[in-house]
């Protein structure tokens, strides 16, 4: 499970609104709390690192951005706790793209974008063996 | 020496919630080694079936990213920090994973692939990168077709032919992927349906055309690998400049009589063929297969080693592709042979000045097309031509017309037009005095590429009689004249 606020949420809805139609991309940073459940304290943009012509199917996350991301948690003694991107007019849901690349135990939140406006927020976070995604409680709260 | 690793909070659980662990090791891929034998569920996150670090998985020392130093082979001292750092990668499902969930493989991929998915060099992964692949192959002749049957056998998702050619009876000796009632149809045609036939899960696109400086760079741009199974120097030519235009890897063939060559051109990691050849041969010196024949074998044995090397290049790994070697193959004293390449610097396209930026006439740099002087030619140092309708006519008529046939003997014993002389081309200087120079005398071989030469022979020889070239050999004799004259 994973809990963010509804302004959190919607910033990742505005990300992925401005990046239409390509994709946006990010990290969630906050705490492990146990047991698989995380807590977003902060969404944090990264600007999508690939070729225009890709972008509007692919996102990435250099490496170095992801250090400065972590070490922007870090200084808040905070964790990198998972990741979102867009899925332009696509479902929210995991492509098997997302699949080959993902890494454990983070969630994996994806918006759906129709036609310039965002629809589902949902979020995933994979099986240890790798085999799949399966999704998570996502739990869009009030301000903590 | 003990080093540190930093874990990123992904795989802190399989680390046994360290965010540090302290190996002792002398390399960064020791310092791994060391860390998955400990934590083996660490393992099959870092590195994929294929015992290779997965792509998105970054690998730093002391900040900087080991693919700018030794890789894996990167040493490390006491003290040194090792940072695993995730890339992220995401993205929707493209259209067409939409329609034929393109990276995926079904159950009845499963089973049909089962036995390159058993080895762990390709396995799933290995698999998929293949259904992921597109290959364009120029040409569906001799090369082509063992070429495109274990591409598509092999599941490559995605499989390009280039041919503008029709099936003919001469092919079948060797062209598999054609059979005896595909005679007269488009090659592109058979060829689809003898790949489809072979693996349905993979999609044929048909071009036919003629690959030309026109339309080759946007054709190669649209696939990751060029195979090349041409017969002639100007499209060989032209294959290795687009692809090196484009950045693609060139996987080369090459036949002759009962020798074989093979290599990949691939100009960012090696050679091209231009840094082997940088000019073509002078026109007409090199025969081609037409000319000089080619056992049907030859092209399986060279067009399935093009085949495993473009499965070699699309799944990577650690196997060793034929860039910067040359393998020569010799069919009849069954033997292979290795040289090998160096990237030219001064090669003209992929050298350090290139000299050729963009696509150029390769008829007329193979020296196929009359340049402009030779028009100014002389009357005497014009060929004179006749067709076989007007020698027919003339014989009829009775004029008294020797023909001389310059083909060799093997050739004459399938083959002849009545009431000729075999003096084969290599011989007819040193035989001059064996023709009689004081009457009207007809020089044919196969098509008429030999006699001219031939004639060009005996003129500069001294040779002072009137000399006419068959025009189309003894091939348009049987066409326009008799067709009980069998053609070869």
């Amino acid at each position: 499970m994973i809990a963010l606020t509804h302004k959190q949420g919607d910033d990742i809805r505005r990300h992925a609104e401005a990046e239409y139609p390509h994709e946006c991309c990010g990290l969630l940073v906050g705490r492990f709390t146990g047991e698989g459940r995380k807590v977003v304290a902060e969404v944090y943009p990264v600007s999508n690192a690939r070729a225009e012509e890709d972008r509007h199917n692919r996102s990435l996350i250099l490496p170095q951005e992801y250090l400065r991301g972590e070490r922007y948690a870090r200084e808040r003694g905070l964790e990198v706790v998972g990741n979102y991107h867009s899925h332009p007019d696509h479902p929210a849901v995991p492509s098997q793209f997302d699949l080959d690349h993902a890494w454990p135990t983070w969630s994996y939140i994806i918006v759906s974008v129709r036609e310039g406006t965002a629809r589902d927020l949902r979020s995933w976070e994979m099986e240890t063996d790798r085999s799949r995604f399966n999704e998570e409680e996502l739990a869009e709260g009030n301000e903590r | 020496m003990p080093v540190t690793i930093t874990i990123p909070t992904a795989l802190r659980q399989y680390a046994a919630g360290n965010s540090e662990l302290e190996v002792e090791a002398a390399t960064v891929g020791e310092a791994l080694e060391r860390l998955t034998a400990t934590h083996t569920e660490l393992r099959k996150h870092l590195y994929n079936d294929r015992n290779a670090l997965r792509n998105f998985v970054n690998v730093y020392v002391n900040d900087e990213d080991i693919r700018h130093g030794a890789g894996l082979e990167t040493a490390v001292k006491e003290g040194d920090s090792v940072m695993i750092v995730p890339s992220i990668a995401g993205g929707a499902a493209t259209e067409e994973e939409v329609g034929a969930d393109l990276t995926a493989l079904s159950n009845e991929e499963i089973a049909r692939y089962s036995r390159h998915l058993i080895m762990p060099e390709v396995g799933m992964e290995g698999q998929r990168r293949l259904k992921s692949a597109s290959v364009l192959m120029i040409g569906t002749g001799g090369l082509g077709a063992p070429l495109g049957m274990y591409l598509a056998a092999a599941g490559v998702g995605r499989l390009g032919i280039v041919d503008f050619d029709v099936v003919d009876h001469s092919n079948l000796q060797r062209q598999i992927i054609h059979g005896t009632r595909d005679v007269g149809r488009p090659k592109i045609a058979s060829a689809r349906d003898r790949l489809q036939d072979i693996n349905p899960h993979v999609r044929i696109e048909t071009y036919e055309t003629r690959l030309s400086s026109e339309n080759a760079l946007a054709l190669f741009r649209d696939y990751d690998i060029i195979v090349d199974g041409t017969d002639n120097f100007p499209t060989r030519y032209l294959v290795n400049d687009a692809c090196v235009l484009t950045g693609k890897p060139n996987v080369y063939g090459s036949i002759f009589r009962f020798e074989g060559q093979a290599s990949v051109f691939w100009a960012q990691r090696g050679a091209c063929y231009r840094c082997l050849y940088p000019e073509p041969p002078p026109a007409g010196l090199v025969p081609s297969c037409a000319e000089g024949g080619v056992l049907g074998v030859l092209p399986g044995i060279v067009g399935a080693i093009q085949a495993n090397e473009t499965i070699k290049l699309i799944l990577g790994g650690g196997s060793r592709p034929l860039i910067n070697r040359l393998l020569l193959f010799d069919a009849w004293q069954m033997r292979f042979r290795e040289l090998k390449l160096r990237k030219d610097p001064a090669c003209p396209i992929c050298g350090e000045n290139p000299t050729i930026k963009e696509l150029i006439d390769y008829e007329e740099f193979c020296g196929l097309k009359p340049v402009a002087q030779e028009t100014n030619q002389t009357e005497e140092q014009k060929m004179e031509e006749i067709t076989a309708t007007e020698l027919k006519a003339r014989l009829d008529r009775g004029d008294d017309i020797q023909i001389i046939d310059v083909r060799e003997p093997n050739e004459y014993e399938i083959a002849r037009i009545p009431n000729t002389t075999l003096i084969p081309l290599g011989q007819v200087t040193s035989r001059m005095s064996e023709i009689d120079q004081s009457r009207e005398t007809v020089v044919h071989c196969k098509m008429g590429g030999r006699s001219a030469k031939a004639i060009e022979a005996l003129k500069r020889a001294g040779y002072t009689g009137r000399l006419f070239n068959l025009k189309g050999g003894i091939t348009a004799w049987s066409n326009e004249v008799d067709p009980s004259v069998p053609k070869y």
